[in-house]
Parts: C-alpha cells; sequence; structure tokens
C-alpha cells in the first residue's frame, strides 16, 4: 500500500475542513434569523439582549466572529451550544458513538445483505431466484429510508408490536456505561442480555437506512458478476472443473467488486446523511437528532460542530473507500 | 393471439400505469384545487373534548369526524386535504423550477461542450456527492422555513438529476444525421439547440419531471416532519406524520393516513413516469 499516497490524502483533509468552515460559518450568519431571539425570556429588556449578544460575541462582524472561534477551535474547543447550554464538544462527543455504531450496522448489514442478494441472483441467473431478488431490489430503491422507517414503526412497532421504536436502550435495564459505544461495551462485557436490549432498539432504523444500499449494491454488483462470468479466466476455472460456487465467490467476486466499492463511497454518505432523519424518527440520541434539534433553534455553534464532524465523517468513508478500491484493484494503485 | 398479447402487452406495460398513475394524480389535484368545498371542517378549527377520535371502521366513530381526529381535535380528513394542497404546490413549482434550471444548462453543457461543459459536470458531480437529505437541511437551515425555502432547497438540489440526463442525451443527439442536415443548410446554433435537439429531449423531460414531482413531495414531507417546512398550524403530511407519531400507540391511524397518501402519491407519480416513458419512447413503443 502505498504510504504516500494516504499521507498526501490526510494532508488534503485539513484545507477541506478549512474551506467548510469557512462557508458554514458565512453562510449562516449572513441569513436572516436571530438566536438571541429565540432564547430570551419573554419581557427581556433590550438591555438584556445586548448582553446576551455581547456573551455569545454576536455583536462583532463575521470576520472577527469567524477568527475568534477559529482560535478557539484550533484548542479544541467549539463553544457553548445556545439552546442546550453545554459545551459543543461534550455535546457531539457524548452523542457521536450512538451514531456511528447505528451507522456501521446499517453498513454491514447493506453490504452483507447486498453480496449475498447479488451472489444469488447471477448463481440462479435467468431463473425465478434473479427475478425474486431483482423485484426486491427495484422496491427497495423506489421507497427512500424516511418511509421505511415509518412503515417499520407502524408494522413492528404497532401492528404487531414485536419491537421497540423509540430510543437506543430500554431505560429499566440500569446498567452503568464507562464508554458511549454501548454495543460494543456490552459485547465486551460478556452483557448478552443488554446487548440484545440494544439490538432490538437498533434493528429498525438499521434495516431502513440498509435497505437503500441493499439495492445499490445489489444491482452493481450483479451487473458487474454478469460480466466477470464472461472473462476468459473463469471459463479456465471451469475447464479445472471447480464448482459454480467457487468460481463465484473466489473467482469473480473480488474483480467484480470494484465497480461496487468506487460507487459505494457516496452511497455510504448517504446512509450517514440519512441517519439524521432516521434517528428523528426512531428518537435514537446521536448527533444526527442533535442537529435538527440545533437547526429548528438556530443554535449556530453547534450546527458548526456538527457539520464539522459530518464532513470529517465523510471525508474518512470517502479515504477508507479509495483505499480498498486501490487494495482491490492494483492497477490503480501502480499508476 | 400473437397479435392479442402483442396489443395487451404494450397495453398493460404502458398504459395501464399512466391510467392508473394519472388517476390517482388528478384525484390528487382535485382535492388540492378545490380543499376548501371538498373538506368537512376547517383544518385548523380544534374541538378540544374530540381528540383523537378514531375513524370509521372503528365502533367509537363520530359520524362528523370521517377519519377522525388528532390530538387537538382537528379533522383529519380536512388536514388530509389540506396537506394535499401544499405537497403539491411544491412537487408542481419546485420540480418544475429543477427541471427548466437543470435542463437548460444541461442543453448548454451537451452541445457547446469544453469548459462550460467540463465545469457543469464537475460542479453536478460534487453537487451529487453530498447526501441530500443532510443538504437540504442544511440549506433550509441557512435560508430559513418555511414553503419558498422548501422549494429552493429542492431546486437547488436537484437540478443535477435533469442535467445529467439531458446533458447525456444531447450528447447523443448531437451526432445524429439530422443536426448534421441542420447544420449544413445554416441554420444557428442557437435554433438547432432551441427547435431540433430541445422537442427530441421533451419525452425524457416529461419522465423525469413527473418522477421528480414524487421525490418533491417525498422532500416537503421529510421538512416538515422534521419542523423545518411551513409554520407547524398548517396542514402538511409530514406535520401530521411528526403529531401522529408522538400518539401512534394510542392513535395509530393519525400517523398511518398521511403515510399511505405520501405512498400512493409517489407510486403514482412514479407510475405515471415510467408509463409515459414505455409511451413516449419510440424505440421501447415498438
Amino acid at each position: 500500500m502505498a504510504p504516500r499516497f494516504i499521507l498526501r490524502r490526510l494532508l488534503l483533509i485539513l484545507p477541506t475542513l478549512f474551506g467548510v468552515s469557512i462557508i458554514v460559518f458565512v453562510l449562516l450568519r449572513v441569513i436572516p434569523g436571530d438566536p438571541i431571539v429565540m432564547m430570551i425570556p419573554p419581557g427581556a429588556t433590550q438591555a438584556d439582549i445586548d448582553n446576551l449578544r455581547q456573551l455569545y460575541g454576536l455583536d462583532k462582524s463575521i470576520l472577527d466572529q469567524y477568527l475568534i472561534w477559529f482560535g478557539a477551535v484550533l484548542d479544541g474547543d467549539f463553544g457553548i451550544s445556545i439552546s442546550l447550554r453545554q459545551d459543543v464538544v461534550g455535546l457531539i462527543v457524548s452523542r457521536l458513538p450512538a451514531t456511528l455504531e447505528l451507522a456501521l450496522s446499517a453498513m454491514v448489514l447493506a453490504v452483507v445483505l447486498g453480496i449475498t442478494m447479488a451472489i444469488i441472483g447471477t448463481y440462479w441467473q435467468n431463473r425465478w431466484p434473479e427475478a425474486v431478488i431483482d423485484g426486491i431490489s427495484g422496491f427497495n430503491q423506489a421507497i427512500p429510508d424516511f418511509l421505511w422507517g415509518l412503515i417499520f414503526i407502524l408494522m413492528l412497532g404497532v401492528l404487531w408490536p414485536i419491537l421497540p421504536i423509540s430510543g437506543r436502550i430500554d431505560p429499566r435495564t440500569g446498567m452503568e456505561f464507562t464508554t458511549q459505544f454501548y454495543l460494543a461495551e456490552s459485547l465486551l462485557r460478556g452483557e448478552f442480555s443488554i446487548l440484545a436490549d440494544l439490538v432490538r432498539h437498533m434493528l429498525l432504523p438499521m434495516v431502513a437506512l440498509a435497505l437503500p444500499l441493499t439495492a445499490v449494491i445489489t444491482r452493481t454488483l450483479k451487473a458487474s458478476l454478469f460480466e466477470t462470468m464472461t472473462q476468459d479466466y473463469i471459463m479456465l476455472s471451469e475447464i479445472k472443473g471447480f464448482s459454480r460456487w467457487r468460481i463465484l465467490i473466489v473467482e469473480a467476486l473480488r474483480n467484480a467488486l470494484i465497480p461496487t466499492v468506487a460507487l459505494s463511497g457516496v452511497q455510504f454518505n448517504f446512509l450517514v446523511g440519512g441517519t439524521v432523519l432516521i434517528e428523528r424518527i426512531f428518537s435514537y440520541p446521536g448527533i444526527g437528532n442533535m442537529a435538527i434539534g440545533a437547526v429548528i433553534d438556530r443554535d449556530l455553534p453547534l450546527i458548526q460542530g456538527l457539520i464539522i464532524t459530518f464532513a470529517i465523517i465523510f471525508i474518512f468513508t470517502n479515504l477508507l473507500i479509495d483505499l480498498s478500491y486501490r487494495l482491490l484493484n492494483p492497477r490503480v494503485a501502480n499508476e | 393471439m400473437n397479435e392479442f398479447a402483442r396489443r395487451f402487452g404494450s397495453f398493460s406495460s404502458g398504459h395501464l400505469r399512466v391510467w392508473l398513475g394519472g388517476s390517482i394524480v388528478l384525484l390528487l389535484i382535485t382535492a388540492a384545487v378545490f380543499a376548501p368545498w371538498i373538506a368537512p371542517h376547517d383544518p385548523l378549527e380544534q374541538d378540544l373534548i374530540s381528540g383523537l377520535l378514531p375513524p370509521f371502521w372503528s365502533s367509537d366513530y363520530d359520524s362528523t369526524y370521517l377519519l377522525g381526529t388528532d390530538s387537538l381535535g382537528r379533522d383529519l380528513l380536512s388536514r388530509l386535504i389540506y396537506g394535499a394542497r401544499i405537497a403539491l404546490i411544491v412537487a408542481i413549482v419546485a420540480a418544475t423550477l429543477a427541471a427548466v434550471l437543470g435542463t437548460v444548462l444541461g442543453l448548454l453543457a451537451g452541445y457547446f461542450g469544453g469548459l462550460f461543459d467540463t465545469t457543469i459536470s464537475r460542479m453536478v458531480d460534487i453537487w451529487m456527492s453530498f447526501p441530500p437529505v443532510l443538504l437540504s437541511i442544511v440549506l433550509v437551515a441557512v435560508i430559513g422555513t418555511g414553503l419558498h425555502s422548501v422549494i429552493i432547497a429542492i431546486v437547488v438540489i436537484d437540478w443535477t438529476r435533469f442535467c445529467r440526463v439531458v446533458r447525456a442525451e444531447v450528447l447523443v443527439q448531437r451526432e445524429q444525421d439530422y443536426i448534421t442536415s441542420a447544420v449544413t443548410i445554416g441554420l444557428g446554433r442557437w435554433t438547432i439547440l432551441w427547435r431540433e435537439i430541445l422537442p427530441n429531449v421533451v419525452p425524457l423531460l416529461i419522465t423525469l419531471l413527473t418522477l421528480e414531482m414524487g421525490i418533491a413531495i417525498i422532500v416537503e414531507a421529510i421538512l416538515s416532519f422534521v419542523g423545518l417546512s411551513v409554520s407547524s398550524d398548517q396542514a402538511t403530511w409530514g406535520g401530521l406524520i411528526q403529531e401522529g407519531r408522538q400518539y401512534v400507540h394510542q392513535a395509530w391511524w393519525v400517523m398511518t393516513l398521511p403515510v399511505l397518501c405520501i405512498i400512493a402519491s409517489v407510486l403514482a407519480f412514479n407510475a405515471l413516469g415510467d408509463g409515459l416513458r414505455s409511451m413516449l419512447d419510440p424505440v421501447m413503443r415498438r
């Protein structure tokens, strides 16, 4: 693996984040809408308003505000949330693990389901399993995660109430966690009943997030598996007498995965973007849910902190995708 | 028999979908346009004693409220009908504006090529790499809430869908013989673009536009669900879902009805779009 490539990509992250921060900062401030108005109690005097404005530094010019903010950010200080009156970094750090666990589980599910369906569809090409899989992915792709979430709530939360539809964990479990990575921690500590409760809470939002991505992976991978299966080296393996399963999974899959991996970077980011809404629908305590609250309250410090957080997630997803693309496709790496 | 199968085949693929989708869309338009005359109640009129009343199939049903009421005792049927208004306004205005913007840029990029094409295509690529839901929420955070913001957000995000497809189609059309003939007889570039190429892109555009209306309905529902669309006392499908979500265990129908409305209208727009595509496309028609 080319260390220079990784180093170059890592160095590019800082200017990208710098650019994102400027755009967001300026955009959020040139537009009308006063965050102070949202937080004053009825009957506040003009002097109270001015004091608050001064307290949050909103009386200064945009450039001065940016310089103050950026200077603090370099010290790891993103300011105090206006609506929640808490440290922005603390808020994000306490909520981010929930979102990461949800998004990563959804991605793993989508990848496993997508690859399995593509392989099954290719193995039974032109027979009924393929038609079923095409039908399912067409349906998956047509319905956005928002509607899946709502449908799941109605079907599995209300009509046939077998799964919880709000929150991350049953508050009655009373487990004291030392980290915010509940899923990983309960797994490592062997608390399997807690783990089961966490999974039950996560299942519906996770599947809702995963379904559209599953459809994309199934379709793309199936198309390239079809193509790969017509290549000469596959015919050679057939002549050697390998079974069709072995050829599909061992010989064809690796090459066929390349276009899917190239495409999935954007799709993974879409999935992470989708957590915002899905967390809202399932009252799941992650950063997405918090982001919507921040936007509604015009909580500028929190919005800025969250957008930077999402930008970092997107940048690292892209980096990981590019790296795995290069691992799978040595031709690119050697260029 | 063969002839019959062929005819029936072409009927069921294109016409049936156009008829099915078209009639639901027509129903939606009728409900939206004539809302004040159709709706049995004022959608804002509260009746706090009769909150969360069930719809007509329940035994506790109150005959003044056909589909029941929400937590403030507002008539659900009337709110759904008025919600169709907002959904349809957003669908038509936002999709049309996105189509106009995307088509103009796509035509120019595809026909003139060069630096212009590179710039626009690069922009489309960057644009499409942002998660649309997150982008629309950030956009509304920037421009403020309200109907116009929802429309602007959809146009700003979805013009790329039109631009990309139109550009690709223009690239194909540009190489056709009829364009060479048009150049030979001395037609100007703008005339060729406007009078020769555009009409050939229109069938594709109608399909895309119909599909985009379905997407716009979902985006509007999402934004009103999270409380970033029109003010919360105005009736929207997303707002109803948000409200029903809170009482879903006591009154599941408050959330179910608007979800059904959204699914029905999105499926209708999709069916109409797909049907029109197979009817308007001469190759598929054959």
